[in-house]
């Protein structure tokens, strides 16, 4: 386990990079030239909308930041984003079309892994380098130039999970059964499968496996199965709002395990809804030290507050999605920076064979179909907001994992 | 095998659910019956009466039995003047589903731009109450739901089958051109439904602000299952669409629990293929 001292050292050379690029920047010219255009898709509708708006957010912050600098090459940076409507055939056609029709420089992946895996297979058909970050069957990813941001290694539906069963049997009243109740959206599917498997390798008796179909309205009867198997602990394949919509049903059941995680809820719901409390879920950054310990972490999580704030959003607070598409915009910079080119192969080559140090830490792309360290970590809900409490090194000041 | 507390509970919430698909189904099934409509815009009304609710709620701290009061007649004014718009457009019942299916893009997006596309969620302190008969649970709101569904449903058949209009509609419904014989002045009647379809819409979207969470996206995810209550229960047929509603609910319910939750969506639209082949004269 790295000390927070071994973290800030790691931290140090990059963050000084970072404040040197920024007195260049802010001494240097302002880019010039034809742009480069960065073309994506992203759920702007549709069921993942409120999560892709996030995404959205984050990369419109960081390109602004971009061309407020230097741009890339000494050239702006133009991104070009079109709806795929949360579809992933819609994605397939649009990634097409950028690069068909509008002739894009590069592309950025779109969320999810559906649309992702869409996308990708334009991007190997016109050998393009496709750099995305919201993937979560590493092993469906065999094109050779696609660049995973998201840590989640290249087993998450064994790293995942261990990582939640590690946190869980490190406090005083570790769960001895377990409930899984899991959507049948792919990722979700694949990781939260993959829970019972290593909840039942660690001795811990599974109670209860359930699949929904991704859009169910009513929980009514899950909740009720739930209750009858009287879990320990209660592990939820959620996307959206499958997770605040299933707590509820159990409310009016008068019924709430003792503890329950969420894969990929949306996180202001349930952050603030008064069944989230003490709720877990995964993350790979939140905006508390040590993550928010350098400038440039600290900025972005203000530009985030300002953006989302001006957008609606009602929960502001920056976590693992946001932070997955700035990193994503990260990779791409430090690759053109390095290769002083925006030829896909070069860019690809360069990536797998270097790591690059992000927001969400640092990450390489030399592992099994390009997946990386799995950088997951545990958060749960305290006093209304999320604060990562696993692996300890990276818990907020003072946050622990609170019993029920 | 389940116990028969998880099956009467899991009774008890698909009833209470199918409280809601009766709700939704009502507006629908009075325009497709009687007026020859197919509304899917009913689904776009109904949650804009939802984000409304919510919005009345949140901002003006407005109790939701409130906004549903000023919501009606709003609501009733836009069925009128979205019907204003089919007969100028001499909308038929196919062309409906094109022209209907527009608005309830327009309204999604409408949605959209002013609520976002994140979720929201309207807190209330009876949202998760609950009456408690033995070991069994039933939420209060969701009761109050299906409750107001099935008073809804008799206050219409009964509208549908005494009064002077309600005849004066399924007869216009029947034949036409045999009502406008016997003095019946089908255009301004149907203005009339046209606006209690939109109105129901906004009651439904009351209820809907209360129970569920909000997302633009999710007009849609109630399409499927309530066209099937509408085809079940008749078109038309106010009761019918309550019974269908609470047969679908149940149905789905109890294979959540007894067999697997990811089969639940088969359930209303094989029960709707079984009554098809069983009664191909249904609709």
């Amino acid at each position: 386990m790295m000390t927070r001292l071994h973290q800030t050292r790691r931290l140090a050379a990059p963050l000084a990079g970072l404040i040197l690029l920024a007195l260049v920047a802010s001494t240097g010219a302002a880019p010039t030239g034809p742009p480069i255009r960065i073309g994506s898709t992203l759920a702007l509708t549709g069921p993942l909308a409120q999560t892709a708006l996030l995404h959205k957010i984050a990369g419109e912050i960081y390109v602004e930041e971009l061309n407020r600098g230097q741009g890339l090459l000494g050239r702006p940076v133009e991104w070009i984003v079109l709806d795929d409507q949360s579809k992933p055939d819609l994605a397939r056609s649009l990634y097409e079309k950028l690069i068909t029709v509008d002739k894009v420089d590069l592309l950025m992946g779109p969320y999810a892994t559906s649309a992702i895996l869409a996308a990708m297979g334009v991007a190997q058909r016109y050998q393009k380098l496709l750099i995305h970050n919201s993937f979560g069957m590493p092993h469906l990813a065999k094109y050779e130039m696609h660049i995973p941001v998201n840590p989640f290694g290249p087993e998450p539906n064994r790293t995942i999970p261990a990582t939640v069963f590690d946190a869980l049997a490190a406090t005083s009243t570790p769960p001895k059964t377990v409930a899984v109740v899991t959507s049948k959206f792919p990722s979700t599917q694949f990781i939260s499968a993959g829970a019972r498997d290593v909840a039942a390798q660690r001795g811990l008796k599974v109670v209860l496996y359930l699949e929904y179909e991704f859009g169910t309205r009513d929980y009514g009867a899950i909740a009720a199965r739930i209750k009858d198997a009287k879990p320990d602990f209660l592990w939820v394949g959620s996307l959206g709002l499958d997770s605040n919509q299933l707590l509820e049903a159990m409310r009016k059941l008068d019924y709430m395990p003792p503890r329950h995680l969420h894969l990929f809820p949306a996180p202001g719901p349930l952050a603030t809804a008064p069944d989230g409390k003490l709720a877990l879920s995964t993350t790979d950054f939140e905006e508390h030290p040590p993550f928010t310990n350098n400038p440039l972490a600290t900025r972005w999580v203000t530009l985030f507050h300002e953006r989302a704030t001006k957008a609606g959003v009602p929960y502001i607070r920056v976590d693992g999605q946001a932070a997955n598409e700035f990193a994503a915009w990260q990779v791409l910079e430090a690759a053109v920076n390095a290769t002083k080119s925006l030829d896909d192969k070069a860019l690809a080559q360069w990536l797998l064979k270097n790591k690059v140090d992000t927001i969400i830490g640092q990450l390489r792309f030399d592992g099994p179909n390009n997946f990386g360290d799995d950088l997951t970590k545990v958060k749960q809900v305290q006093e209304g907001k999320w604060v990562v409490v696993w692996p300890k090194e990276y818990a907020a000041p003072g946050a622990r994992l609170l019993p029920p | 095998m389940p116990s028969l507390t998880l099956l009467g509970q899991s009774v008890i919430s698909g009833l209470l659910a199918g409280g809601l698909y009766s709700l939704l189904a009502l507006g629908l099934s009075l325009s497709w019956g009687l007026l020859r409509l197919v509304n899917l815009g009913h689904f776009a009304l109904a949650f804009l009466g939802a984000y409304l609710t919510y919005h009345l709620g949140t901002v003006l701290h407005l109790a939701p039995w409130l906004s549903v009061l000023i919501i009606v007649p709003i609501f009733f004014g836009l069925g009128v003047g979205l019907h204003a718009i089919f007969v100028r457009f001499g909308v038929t019942e196919f062309t409906s589903l094109l022209v209907t299916f527009g608005v309830t893009v327009i309204v999604e997006s409408i949605i959209q731009l002013v609520w976002t596309a994140d979720f929201r969620r309207f807190e209330t302190p009876y949202a998760t109450a609950s009456i408690k008969v033995g070991p069994l649970f039933v939420p209060t709101l969701e009761l109050l739901t299906c409750l107001t569904a099935a008073g809804l449903a008799f206050a219409t058949w009964a509208w549908l089958r005494f009064t002077y209009v309600g005849k004066a509609l399924r007869a216009a419904a029947e034949d036409p051109a045999m009502a406008a014989a016997f003095g019946v002045n089908h255009r301004a009647q149907a203005f009339l439904l046209s606006g209690v379809s939109a109105a129901y819409a906004g009651v439904a979207g009351g209820y809907i602000a209360l129970i569920s969470t909000l997302a633009p996206s999710q007009i849609w995810a109630w399409l499927g299952v309530v066209f099937a209550v509408v085809i079940i229960g008749g078109l038309a047929r106010p009761i019918g669409a309550l019974l269908a509603g609470l047969l679908i609910g149940v149905s789905e319910s109890v294979t959540m629990a007894v067999v697997t939750p990811a089969w639940a969506p088969l359930v209303s639209f094989s029960v709707l293929i079984g009554l098809l082949v069983l009664r191909p004269g249904r609709v």
